[in-house]
């Protein structure tokens, strides 16, 4: 055996050793009836075609890695923005282990949840017992502040009322009657992980403001939306907002809960918006919400009790940066300070040195709705093209948007949008109408072997690099992030087409 | 949405619920209401008489063509009928397959989403047969029905599912503000129908509403596609259905919390009143007539 004490191999070399290569061989004839390796390759080419495109396109019965997740990890994502809060799902057990590894992957962080593990039994009788067995047990194992209920398809299909269960849990003495349960049903089956997010800060929202008379006050309160990069950009917008003046509230802030220090002590909760902020928001004078696509139905509630709202989709960039400060600049009634100003012109300063690595390349953009759409525009900024933008999870009323916004610069011209659409047809885009770079989360990767574009991952889930959500991307101080973090890929890619010695290395240059 | 009224529909399959709702509605909507009507029953047959046609865009079907309820328009599936009740079918899938239940819950979702309950005074579900499952319960959820109404008969199985109907309203009574409307019977002739009724309303802590007379214009409106209302205005029946939704419009805010009896008590109940006979009063009879053949012969 190629392994042993002595010389322990990586498992990335230890499969490529002769004795597993051929044990691989040997059950590939045995139990996979594998076709000719001539007609693998024949397939492999043919899928390259424009026939088979649109084949592709035309696709209605199966979905084939969608760019996308289901409800309820919106919802476990957006309670663990809140004080001492436990995520509960109630439904079945493996959805929430999903959940948890999701999250833990890309933020290389425990996350914690709980479910109601709800088997044959509950599913046939309603999932009653479990809600009263599992909020008593969740209340005095992890002792946290707030527990936020979700769902599972499981408990959707057999219409388990969250409301009612909640209210009989109480009553048979599982948590105290003045504790804070808040809720929201978050079929897997409809929308997707953005809508979770939005009908859980709605399900909080709901729960400490019903019923409370709202006293208009002055602060602004602010709603990042489902954001992987939430570590680096929360702490980012508090510095903006800091820098300003203003007096704000973050509603769902889950960059210290995914950020933990290793000091010997395990933190199951930190930091996160107070459940006090949470309730006197409702006297806030008006809600941003930084990713519109996040927080629809939130926005609406939000807006029925008399407060002004504004809406955003991820400041990513110069624009859309200015934008958002000169709303709250005109909301709170402050000033845009100094030192913004110089960090604006510093990032244009940059996008300008570097323009002529920039200008004119295409790129593949995909991700949820509020990422692609400020990608877009970015990359607009820089003198790109988006020739593919995709977000699985868009609606008809966001290509509508992205059609408007790619419309509204020479850049966007020959770009086209694709909402509802998976990974395997933008395969087929990029293999036909190629592309110089694809944009999106770590899920690229098989788009990048299989067309040769090299992969910029600039959002969620990012699980095979670390720490990039560390940085913020969004502001002015992001812009430069995100700048270097194309510029790195255009310039590595440039090394590589120029690296043959005496061949192609007429460009191999030392500066750039 | 403070003024906005709901209110639902249920009983035993077959007992006459959407004829009885519909004729109520195109009462109440001569009183100058507004109304939504949601059907919660895969066979969309809730609206067939405000319509005076099938609905055949029920919220599954168009789903189920265009994909997804997310693709849908509310005007793809909100027809306007007589006097301009607003009709919504929730459908469902073929029988024997998928989920009815959840099929509510999407539908009754949907619409409430996309602003079906703006503008409109009442909101009335009907709901097929018994409360099967968690999705036919969903128009008794917290903020959806304010009273629930029983349509029912003097029949022993229309009893007993109005038994049970009660008693899955009460288990979301407890929690929240769904009350007992009251018990609606649409007579069907059979021994002592009212007085069962009335007294079936007592044990279960409501009232009869009203007491429905068996008519066969009702029959002859059906036929045409049309409530008795619009098909004979002044008729008798038409009446009653007018003083049927009078009754049901005083009753806001005055549903009660149910109490479902158990089996026994029920069939206690029938027998107290002759409809239902214990063994040994059958034994006694058969008996009886055994001695009277005999006594013939001799």
């Amino acid at each position: 055996m190629p392994q042993s004490a002595e010389k322990v191999l990586d498992h990335a070399k230890l499969f490529h050793e002769p004795e597993y290569q051929e044990m691989l061989a040997r059950k590939r004839d045995t139990f996979e009836c594998p076709a000719s390796a001539e007609a693998v390759e024949a397939q492999r080419e043919y899928t390259k075609t424009w026939g088979y495109r649109e084949k592709n396109l035309a696709r209605e019965a199966a979905v084939i890695n969608p760019a996308k997740a289901c409800q309820p990890l919106g919802a476990v994502f957006a309670a663990a923005g809140f004080e001492k809060t436990m995520s509960f799902v109630h439904g079945s057990q493996g959805c929430v282990a999903y959940y948890r590894s999701h999250l833990s992957r890309h933020f290389k962080e425990p996350a914690s949840a709980v479910s109601s593990s709800m088997t044959e039994d509950a599913a046939v009788f309603g999932g009653l017992n479990n809600m009263i067995d599992g909020l008593a047990n969740t209340y005095s194992l992890y002792e946290p502040k707030m527990i936020a209920v979700s769902t599972t398809c499981m408990a959707e299909v057999i219409g388990d009322d969250l409301k009612s269960f909640i209210q009989n849990a109480k009553k048979k003495g599982s948590v105290p009657e003045e504790y804070d349960v808040p809720f929201a049903h978050t079929p897997a089956f409809v929308g997707s992980h953005v809508d979770g997010y939005d009908n859980m800060i709605k399900g909080v929202l709901d729960h400490f403001w019903a019923g409370k008379e709202r006293k208009a006050g002055d602060t602004i309160n602010i709603i990042p939306g489902f954001d992987g990069f939430c570590v680096g950009n929360n702490r980012e917008y508090k510095r903006i907002l800091d820098l300003m003046g203003v007096k704000y509230t973050l509603i769902q802030d889950a960059s210290d809960q995914f950020d933990t220090p290793s000091d010997g002590h395990f933190r199951m909760y930190s930091g996160g918006t107070t459940l006090a902020d949470t309730e006197a928001a409702l006297n806030a004078k008006a809600t941003v919400s930084l990713q519109a696509w996040c927080t629809r139905k939130t926005l609406d509630y939000i807006g029925e009790t008399g407060q002004e709202t504004a809406s955003f989709h991820y400041p990513l960039g110069v624009a859309a940066t200015d934008e958002l400060l000169m709303k709250i600049s005109a909301l709170a009634g402050v000033a845009i300070p100094e030192q913004l100003t110089l960090e604006r012109g510093r990032l244009i300063d940059a996008m300008a040195d570097s323009q002529a690595y920039l200008h004119g390349k295409k790129y593949a953009i995909f991700g949820d709705p509020d990422f692609v759409q400020a990608m877009a525009r970015f990359v607009m900024e820089t003198g790109g093209e988006p020739t593919h933008c995709l977000a699985t999870n868009g609606t008809k009323a966001w290509e509508e948007e992205m059609r408007t916004l790619l419309a509204s610069s020479p850049f966007g011209g020959d770009a086209k949008v694709w909402g509802g659409k998976d990974l395997w047809a933008l395969r087929s885009l990029m293999l036909t109408e190629p592309v110089d770079f694809l944009i999106g989360s770590s899920y690229g990767k098989y788009l990048e072997r299989d067309t040769g574009t090299p992969l910029i991952r600039l959002t969620f889930p990012i699980f095979d690099r670390h720490h990039h959500h560390r940085f913020p991307l969004v502001g002015y101080q992001g812009g430069l992030r995100l700048l270097t973090t194309i510029l790195d890929k255009v310039f590595d890619k440039l090394d590589r087409d120029s690296e043959v010695p005496a061949k192609t290395d007429i460009s191999f240059d030392l500066t750039r | 949405m403070s003024s906005l009224r709901q209110i639902a529909f249920y009983g035993k399959g077959g007992i006459g619920k959407s004829t009885t709702s519909q004729n109520t509605l195109a009462a109440l909507v001569e009183m100058g209401q507004k109304i939504l009507i949601v059907g919660c029953d895969p066979k969309a047959d809730s609206t067939r008489l405000i319509l005076n046609t099938k609905m055949q865009d029920t919220v599954l079907s168009l789903a189920a063509e265009a994909g997804s309820v997310e693709d849908l328009e509310l005007e793809d599936v909100m027809k306007i009928g007589y006097k301009g009740i607003k009709c919504t079918e929730a459908g469902g899938p073929e029988p024997g397959v998928g989920c009815a239940g959840r099929g509510v819950i999407t539908a009754i979702n949907f619409l409430e989403e996309n602003g079906a309950y703006d503008d409109v005074d009442y909101v009335s579900y009907d709901v097929l047969g018994d409360v099967v499952c968690g999705g036919f319960a969903m128009p008794i959820r917290e903020n959806k029905a304010q009273e629930i109404y029983i349509v029912m008969s003097g029949e022993m199985m229309a009893l007993y599912a109005a038994n049970n109907i009660s008693r899955g309203i009460l288990k979301y009574a407890s929690s929240g503000g769904v009350r007992l409307g009251g018990l609606i019977c649409n007579e069907r002739q059979t021994d002592r129908e009212i007085d069962l009724s009335e007294a079936l309303a007592k044990r279960l802590n409501t009232k009869l509403i009203h007491f429905v007379p068996r008519d066969n214009i009702v029959q002859h409106a059906e036929l045409r596609r049309q409530t008795v209302i619009q098909y004979a205005p002044d008729s008798a029946q038409a009446k009653e259905y007018r003083a049927l939704a009078e009754k049901i419009h005083a009753n806001c805010g005055k549903g009660t919390i149910p109490t479902p009896i158990s089996m026994d008590e029920l069939e206690q109940m029938l027998l107290d009143f002759g409809i239902m006979k214990t063994e040994e009063q059958q034994l006694a009879e058969l008996a009886a007539k055994e001695a009277a053949k005999a006594a013939a012969v001799g």
